[in-house]
């Protein structure tokens, strides 16, 4: 680097007739540089098209097989592998069912420790609870798994609801924790949402006469909603593909209930509990474990696409 | 004018005036009380769990332990066995275990082969035979000694009551084993490492390039916004899906190379620590890509404008001016793509982590066990003394981890520069 | 005894000549003093202009006389400004009581990224304000026509109000202070982000406005000062950064014959 200066400042003090070539001189190093970056950049597409293509092959292989057929996957709710009865209602359900929960958990308390952090917090208390928040988000899923099983489900649903009401394995306690555990994603998210808010619109609103509520429920959550949304989209997107959780808390078989006190094993439980098992690749339950996830993988991609949607479509543009 | 609205009349509903506006003011002002109070009570509610997350692990990480045993190891000889040479650790365990025993551990790997520990570890086991019969929480130990021991006389009349952490220095070293009280975690370390390893070697150099491309070289194109999306959708699969594709690519379609086949190794499926190394390093791939992109943003354009102005390529100005003055950033987005590949559980579940290993792995062609992956099947077993040993690793991969962060703020504080 | 309270009598009698009062005002933030030893007094229904270079704290006044500077953390006043005869920082005062009845609108135009009617209902909803539907809609295009822009937003009220134009916005945010029927109407700077034209629109609507409200403005242009204002307060820094008025007085006494050389100099652009 220094020497190119160097030498091009001694080649401009004395500038032989003709020496000056200005046409574009593509260096060989430089291209093959470029395409190792773009190949970097690029690789990100083979996984998805890889993804996809391993879901679509053994799925395709899955509905295939003369034991499955498309509709009944889709409507009936039983799902007996031995006895050859593949209806995905049992896992989606309860799939549903635990989201559901965490949502009605994190997205509540989440919300207002973002208003509290962004709206009423001093910037010191601010400086030292967002790390806290982070560091919580960044805590492993199956400790929140092994939570479950010790403490939420034993202590707390078993303590106030009664043992004999409680099943060991249970949806509520999944949800419940994967609700905590969202809890801080959806704190952060909309802290950095609410906090892009400019202050102006808070001076406006104080000026009216507003107070901090109504400032920070009226304009400022207003103003923010695309990033809360998108924050609460994401949220569910999560809930919906985490695994440990429900793979240690919610039980360990399909059961089509609507009853959260109960077990009933989710799709990503089901993949766990099946693959984690000696299984034959040839067996029809290791087909249907990529049908179960080509289900859960567009169930997120939908719900990701959807959040990126909300935040481009409904984004307020500050300077 | 008429159209001005004058202060002094009323003429479109009604706003407060006088003491209504005291009456309005008081109870707006109780409204923005009681809601603050709840948004608190969010935050508060979020750290107590945090808190009460913490204090369960160490709940059963610590307390007292009742333990019998078959003899006292003081019968066995007058000096600690630790001190004892090999040899006379193999008389003692000849003359305490059946003959056939013997000679069955002798058949499995030869005693001349063995080494001093796992002499003294087959002693352990099969002489003394430390049970431990009952554990104890660690609130229960401080606060109910009484009840302890009193319950522990009753049930267990020849069993010794004692303090245990069952986070420990054997517990990190040891690798896994059937006996609660005889499991560690060192082979689970080990597997963590080599995993973490393959996954950093193959995904930095990628990531970092990746947002060198999406932030230096793309331009505006159809595919550089499909590979934007691309990358920003796939950070949000779930880890379970990356799992199924590991499984079916590294495990099944790649099996000869990723269990070693071709190389030579035989002995092994695909489920090896390749295979899990290759998975973790497409799931933290568009982590470290999307960080990477955000260091090399932040710097600013004046400095790759002064490295153009002197003549640079693009290459040399990348590689000379934007990526040593991104490196704070990048180095932020390696430790914490590190720590995600850390804690993920799912998808090694699926890609077939072990359920049980006793051995260390030294090559990737190994199978594998990790640590989250220990917590995991410690959790799913029956019986307290399992959760105690997940309690304790789930311990050390906090602490890991823990360390892991802070040395991410320590290093974004350490660099941040004020341009 | 409350500003309601007071407010309520003095309106009946409707004779007092000054709407607001600042005795002996020192205006902090943390430890740096940023105005020091301000006294005015502030007529009813006039327009009056605080002028002044850069950072002499003409903001910070203004700021402090519907406590807006109250949400700036550390920020402290020593003195007392009188509204109705009463110093609103007395501590059985509620601020936003005060921004009630002395509203502000702002250097850059800030709508609410919600409907222009919502922009202007906002004021009221938030303060307790009842009636029916007709009785809102009157309310919203009485504030629109009050601040002149009834007739560019007619057809979009329902539209969101950061669509409009800067100086549609700027009106909006005119409209929307206006909405809550307030006595003194604080400006810092309203024009300053807007076009000749808007601008225009904008002293043509004070001019108005004066027959109902007392405003104050803040502004770097002479010009506007001299041409809307019937009272300016010219504000200087001294030695130690802090700012201090350094004469008031009708507008035309001010930029024809001042009293004090400083003032002489900088209206006629010597500095500043
Ligand atoms: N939030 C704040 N915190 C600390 N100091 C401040 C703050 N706002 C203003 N100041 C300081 O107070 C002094 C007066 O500022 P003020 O904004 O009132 O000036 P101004 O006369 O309105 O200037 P301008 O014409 O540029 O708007 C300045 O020295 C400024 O740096
Ligand atoms: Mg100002």
């Amino acid at each position: 680097m220094e020497q190119e200066a160097r030498v091009s400042i001694e080649r401009s003090a004395v500038i032989p007739a003709g020496t000056i070539n200005l046409r574009g001189r593509r260096r060989f190093g430089e291209r093959i540089i470029e395409t190792i970056v773009f190949i970097c950049g690029a690789i990100s597409i083979f996984t998805t098209t890889a993804i996809v293509i391993v879901l679509f092959q053994e799925a395709w292989l899955f509905f295939g097989s003369p034991e499955v057929d498309l509709t009944e996957f889709f409507s009936t709710t039983t799902w007996q592998p031995e006895t050859g009865r593949f209806g995905i209602w049992p896992l989606m359900m309860s799939t549903l069912i635990t989201s559901i929960i965490a949502l009605l958990v994190a997205v509540p308390l989440g919300l207002g420790a973002a208003i509290y952090l962004s709206e009423y917090a001093s910037p010191t208390a601010r400086g030292y609870l967002k790390p806290i928040l982070e560091v919580l988000a960044g805590v492993p899923t199956v400790v929140y798994g092994y939570f479950a099983l010790t403490f939420v489900t034993p202590v707390i649903l078993q303590g106030l609801l009664g043992k004999e009401n409680v099943e060991i394995y249970n949806m509520l306690s999944a949800g419940l924790t994967m609700g905590i555990m969202i809890l801080p994603l959806v704190a952060s998210m909309s802290e950095d949402a609410l906090s892009a808010v400019p202050r102006s619109l808070r001076e406006g609103s104080y000026g009216l006469g507003a107070t901090r509520l109504e400032t920070s429920v009226r304009v400022v959550v207003p103003a923010a909603l695309s990033g809360i949304l998108a924050a609460v989209i994401v949220a569910m997107s999560r809930a919906v593909g985490e695994t440990m959780i429900v793979a240690l808390a919610a039980g360990a078989g399909p059961r089509f209930t609507f009853n959260p006190l109960q077990a009933a094993e989710t799709m990503t439980g089901h993949i766990a509990r099946i693959s984690g098992g000696d299984i034959s690749y040839a067996s029809i339950q290791y087909t249907s474990i990529f049908a179960i996830a080509l289900v859960l993988f567009f169930m997120t991609l939908l719900l990701n696409l959807l959040s990126g949607w909300v935040v481009r479509r409904f984004r307020e543009v500050y300077e | 004018m008429s159209t001005t609205l004058n202060p002094g009349e009323r003429p479109t509903g009604y706003l407060p005036e006088g003491a209504d506006i005291n009456r309005n003011i008081a109870a707006r002002r109780l409204r923005g009380k009681i809601w603050q109070a709840l948004f608190f009570s969010s935050l508060v509610i979020g750290l107590l769990a945090l808190g009460t997350l913490l204090y369960t692990i160490i709940d059963d990480s610590f307390g007292y332990i009742a333990v019998q045993t078959k003899i006292d190891p003081e019968e066995l000889s007058d000096r600690p066995l630790a001190e004892l040479s090999k040899e006379e650790l193999i008389e003692i365990l000849r003359a305490n275990i059946s003959a056939g025993l013997f000679r069955r551990f002798d058949r499995d790997e030869p005693f001349s082969e063995r080494s001093k520990e796992s002499v003294l570890q087959l002693i352990e086991e099969r002489v003394i035979g430390r049970e431990v019969v009952a554990s104890f929480k660690l609130t229960e130990s401080l606060l109910e000694r009484e009840r302890i021991e009193a319950t522990v006389r009753e049930r267990f009349p020849r069993a010794r009551l004692e303090f245990h952490s069952w986070l420990n220095r054997d517990f990190l070293t040891r690798p896994m084993s059937s006996v609660p009280i005889l499991a560690g975690v060192g082979n689970a370390i080990l597997g963590s490492l080599w995993v973490i390893a393959i996954t950093m070697i193959l995904a930095v150099p990628i990531g970092i390039l990746g947002g060198v491309y999406l932030e230096e070289y793309a331009s505006d194109t159809w595919y550089y916004r499909l590979i934007e999306t691309n990358i920003n959708n796939l950070a949000g699969v779930p880890s379970i899906i990356y799992g199924i594709l590991g499984l079916a690519v590294f495990v099944r379609a790649l099996e000869p190379l990723t269990s070693g086949a071709a190389f030579g190794v035989t002995d092994s499926n695909g489920r090896t620590i390749l295979s899990a190394g290759l998975t973790m390093a497409l799931l933290v791939l568009p982590l470290m890509i999307i960080n990477a992109r955000e260091a090399i943003r932040a710097v600013p354009q004046s400095i790759r404008q002064a490295s153009y102005g002197l003549g640079a390529t693009k290459w040399q100005t990348v590689w000379h001016h934007v990526l040593p003055n991104a490196l704070p950033g990048i180095l932020t987005g390696t430790i914490l793509s590190m720590s995600r590949a850390m804690g993920e559980t799912a998808p090694l579940i699926v890609v077939g982590a072990s359920t049980f290993v006793v051995f260390f792995p030294d090559s990737v062609f190994d199978k594998f066990t990790v640590i989250p992956i220990q917590i995991y099947n410690w959790t799913s077993q029956p019986g307290s003394q399992f959760r105690n040993i997940a309690a304790a690793a789930i311990i050390v991969l906090l602490v890991t981890l823990l360390l892991l962060n802070a040395t991410a703020i320590l290093l974004r504080n350490r660099f941040k520069r004020s341009y | 005894m409350t500003v309601a309270e007071l407010s309520a009598v003095d309106m009946a009698q409707a004779n007092g000549r000054y709407a607001v009062e600042l005795h002996n005002t020192h205006i902090y933030y943390g430890s740096f003093r940023a105005v020091k030893d301000v006294s005015l007094q502030i007529e009813r229904q006039r327009i009056t202009a605080f002028i002044g270079p850069s950072g002499c704290g003409k903001s910070t006044v203004l700021r402090a006389i519907n406590r807006m500077n109250d949400l700036i953390p550390g920020s402290r006043l020593e003195g007392r400004i009188l509204f109705h005869g009463k110093n609103i920082y007395d501590p059985d005062v509620d601020p936003v009581e005060v921004r009630r009845r002395i509203g502000m609108v702002f250097q850059k135009p800030n709508p609410f990224p919600k409907s222009i009617y919502d922009n202007i209902m906002f004021g009221p909803r938030i303060n307790g304000w009842r009636g029916t539907k007709a009785q809102a809609d009157e309310l919203v295009e009485r504030a629109l026509r009050g601040a002149a822009i009834w007739d560019e937003v007619k057809d979009k009220l329902h539209q969101p109000g950061t669509a409009l134009s800067g100086g549609q916005q700027q009106r909006l945010c005119i409209a929307r202070a206006l909405a809550v029927q307030p006595e003194v109407i604080l400006m810092d700077e309203p024009c300053s982000a807007l076009d000749p034209i808007s601008t225009l629109k904008i002293e043509e609507l004070m001019l108005e406005l004066r027959r109902n409200y007392t405003i104050i403005i803040v502004t770097h242009n002479m010009q506007q000062a001299s041409r809307v204002s019937d009272y300016t307060a010219f504000f200087l820094m001294d030695a130690d950064r802090a700012g201090q008025l350094v004469e008031y007085g009708p507008t035309e006494q001010i930029f024809t014959s001042p009293n004090d050389k400083r003032t002489e100099d900088y209206i006629s652009g010597r500095f500043g």
